[in-house]
């Protein structure tokens, strides 16, 4: 009898390569919408601190992961869809319980984010040459130019949907080689936090991704002001927010793109200029002669 | 490991002993230059001058003048426009009217052919321009004369050639111009930035509101001139002068699709501020504090041309120069002693002299900011190294200066002095080198010095900078992206990717 009793699982944080509940100790409970108010979990309200440790773990992996070949990181996204098609049943359930959708619904979610993963992945090793030029000086210099990370984002995912909002704004900010802060849906955390364990188990290095549920209203602009944090992927959808976003970023001249964010992004929502919105140019001269 | 610092120090002993046994160049006793200034009975100068817009020069509303110097005399050259909000607004009505009516209408090839008129304008007024430009911010003649007003120019020229190509600029997607572009430009190359400004954004399809900085405006008039002579369509682009608070009108005008900045990060940051949230474009040129890092591999004598160029070009007036140098220890003392050398024959003085190395410091304001960092220098214990070069009583100048013994920590190595003021530290490795010069918040431009090419590419390609030097500083072109990482800004200028900044893409 009692080997039917299922064991509950604990949802929480992924920060630095690890799954941690917040250094808060608060939690808030995720219920389901239908049959109505049934307690899915209890999941973690992340902190300011979660957030700083966040951005201080993405610090620290940014280097080393801007360093790999893009080879490299095309097939560790490639590794993350293998491991997301590995459990799409289990995404599936969390978007069917914890959204409501249909079970077809669901399973279109889910096939959209590995694919989209998929589109990503093959990213990683073409962007540069559509994104590099060599400019034809007027004197004898060697002058070229290349895109480089941007370093460390923020990134305010959408409410809805939960799981393909998170990886269409999460895919293109990391295969460049930047790290990533990421505040997953409000509403809807528990996909976002199950993606953590798909990250944890994709070679992905500890840290290039970290995932926070929690109050937006109350960790967006600890996000948005932190001196160490060089760009915000706002795919948020809240005007007021985003203004304040736009405001908060000031503080270190971060760069802020923000996205309206449609319930539907199957099919537009990817491609080079994802990826272009978190690179920068450097241009590098050097002389001809002997 | 231990090796290689013991190396090191023998190597470091060894220079300098070398260096204190050799006796100090002498330059500038043994040979006097006659004086070769520029003629300037050419500028047409008007006592007064109104505000751009329109097409027309017109009186301001607010009957606000005030007075533009030449800074290496102090002599008032003229008296240009303030122009209040009431002026910026009809300003971008002006550029908004003339962006539906006619810019925007216009076939892409006639376009460029209008900014081709201007390029070839430039072209013709070459020298009157250098004069004035010369005399209203005073940097030297054969810097006005051989780098801003050619490659001013050469923008006009390379972005005219786009006008009908953005759809081979960005394949696969259709492009729309923004609007009225708002664009403020600081002093430091009056003429060269409004260049930078407009030439990209007209190629594209948009209207121009410019606002001059308030120390330099007669250079950006005399293009307004120009784009009369160039019967450039009333209204594409419009010239209002004045101080901050026009600025700030122009910035807060609702019915300006895009704020285009070059200027200080402090002020970068009020304005990207004031932008959030109102859906306006923003391309912020800021500051720097560029690190020149010289490996003991490099060709010294070269590298030393180098880190001159770097510094002291334009008076330090730039946003990329190497303000900071950061020399590999075993060979400091060489490079110190040659540094002292070479700015000692560093000319300074009248900047119309053809053989003016040094010219006036733009402003009182920017002199009194140089002299409280280089204080804070002295204050902070750096070690002091100036030109003994005679100061001319009138104007404002100051001697090309270095200090040694800098810490990171110091004023003089974080803050951005804009001024001909270059804080020299050591290094050991190349790993210490990339971690000293990136440590800033800035991330405009760096440098590096070797003779070895894999050096090059590893240490540049760890640079958190948008533009890096190597074996050489300060080069500038047209079709070459300019902008900067971090605190510097974000956006480029130049190239195809400036057109970027100009367009939305569908």
């Amino acid at each position: 009898m009692s080997s039917e009793l299922p064991v509950r699982k604990t949802y929480k944080l992924y920060i630095g390569g690890e799954m941690v509940r917040t250094e808060s100790g608060r939690s808030d409970p995720i219920y389901s919408p239908r049959p109505k108010k049934a307690l899915l979990a209890n999941v973690s309200r992340g902190s300011r601190k979660d957030v700083r440790d966040a951005v201080g773990k993405a610090r620290g992996a940014h280097d080393g992961w801007a360093k790999k070949t893009g080879y490299l990181r095309g097939q560790i996204l490639y590794r993350m869809a293998e491991m997301l098609e590995g459990r799409a049943e289990s995404f599936e359930k969390i978007l069917r319980e914890s959204r409501g959708l249909s079970p077809a619904a669901a399973r279109r979610e889910a096939r959209a984010s590995i694919d989209r993963i998929v589109h990503y992945a093959g990213w990683s090793d073409k962007f540069g040459a559509l994104l590099s030029t060599v400019n034809p000086v007027a004197s004898s210099y060697y002058d070229f130019s290349v895109p480089e990370p941007t370093g460390v984002v923020g990134v305010v995912a959408p409410e809805t949907p939960e799981l393909l909002g998170l990886v269409t704004y999460l895919a293109p900010v990391i295969v460049s080689g930047n790290a990533a802060v990421v505040l997953l849906s409000e509403r809807h955390p528990l996909a976002g936090l199950e993606l953590g364990e798909v990250l944890a188990t994709s070679d992905l290095p500890a840290g290039v991704a970290n995932l926070i549920s929690g109050r937006k209203e109350e960790l967006v602009p600890h996000l948005a002001r932190h001196m160490d944090v060089n760009a915000i992927c706002d795919a948020g959808g809240d005007a007021a927010l985003s203004k304040a976003i736009a405001q908060d970023a000031a503080v270190n001249v971060k760069r802020v793109k923000r996205y309206a964010v449609h319930d539907n992004l199957a099919g537009a929502a990817q491609g080079l200029e994802f990826i272009e919105a978190f690179v920068e140019t450097k241009t590098t001269w050097h002389p001809v002669g002997v | 490991m231990s090796t290689t610092v013991r190396d090191g120090r023998e190597r470091r002993e060894a220079a300098e002993k070398a260096a204190s046994e050799r006796p100090s160049l002498e330059f500038g006793s043994a040979w006097s230059y006659a004086p070769s200034p520029e003629a300037t009975d050419h500028v047409a100068l008007a006592p007064r001058y109104g505000l751009f817009i329109g097409g027309k020069f017109v009186p301001p509303g607010s009957k606000k003048h005030f007075r533009t110097i030449n800074p290496a005399t102090e002599a008032v050259l003229s008296e240009v426009a303030e122009a209040a909000a009431a002026d910026v607004d009809a300003a971008v009505r002006s550029a908004e009217d003339a962006y539906r009516k006619r810019w925007s209408k216009l076939a892409p090839a006639a376009r460029g052919k209008y900014i081709y008129r201007i390029a070839r304008l430039i072209q013709e007024k070459a020298r009157a321009l250098a004069v004035l430009e010369t005399m209203n911010g005073g940097k030297p003649i054969k810097e006005s004369r051989d780098v801003d007003v050619p490659l001013a120019a050469a923008h006009f020229f390379y972005y005219a050639g786009w006008a009908d190509k953005l759809s081979w600029a960005f394949r696969g997607r259709r492009t729309e111009p923004l609007g009225v572009c708002g664009q403020i430009i600081p002093w430091n190359f009056p003429l060269l930035m409004a260049a930078w400004k407009i030439a990209p954004a007209l190629a594209c399809g948009n209207t121009v509101v410019l606002k001059p900085a308030e120390t330099t405006p007669l250079t950006a008039l005399a293009l307004a001139e120009i784009c009369r002579e160039a019967d450039l369509p009333p209204g594409v682009v419009n010239v209002v002068t004045g101080a901050g608070e026009t600025g700030a009108h122009l910035v807060n005008h609702p019915r300006v699709a895009k704020i285009a900045f070059t200027g200080s990060t402090e002020v970068g940051k009020i304005i990207q501020r004031a932008v959030a949230g109102t859906g306006k474009r923003l391309t912020l040129e800021l500051g720097g504090k560029a690190a020149n890092i010289v490996f003991e591999d490099a060709a010294i004598d070269q590298a030393v041309e180098g880190i001159v160029n770097g510094i002291y070009f334009n008076q330090g007036h730039v946003c990329c120069a190497g303000s900071r140098l950061l020399v590999q220890e075993s060979i400091e003392p060489v490079v110190r002693r040659k540094l002292a050398d070479r700015i000692a024959t560093l000319r300074l003085g009248d900047p119309l002299d053809k053989n003016t190395d040094v010219g006036a410091i733009n402003s009182a304001a920017q002199l009194a900011k140089i002299r409280e960092l280089v204080q804070s220098g002295v204050d902070e214990g750096a070690v002091l190294h100036q030109s003994a070069c005679a100061i001319p009583v009138k104007g404002y100048w100051f001697p090309p200066t270095f200090f040694t013994g800098v810490a990171q920590s110091h004023r003089i190595a974080r803050e951005e002095i804009f001024g001909p003021v270059l804080a020299v530290m050591t290094f050991r490795t190349p790993e210490e080198a990339i971690e000293k010069a990136n440590n800033t918040p800035y991330g405009l431009s760096a440098g590096v010095w070797t003779d070895k090419g894999a050096k090059i590419f590893q240490v540049s390609s760890k640079l958190r900078a948008g533009v890096v030097w190597a074996n050489t500083f300060n080069k500038f072109d047209p079709a070459s992206p300019f902008g900067g990482y971090k605190e510097s800004g974000f956006g480029r200028e130049g190239g195809m990717q400036g057109l970027k900044e100009y367009v939305e893409l569908r």
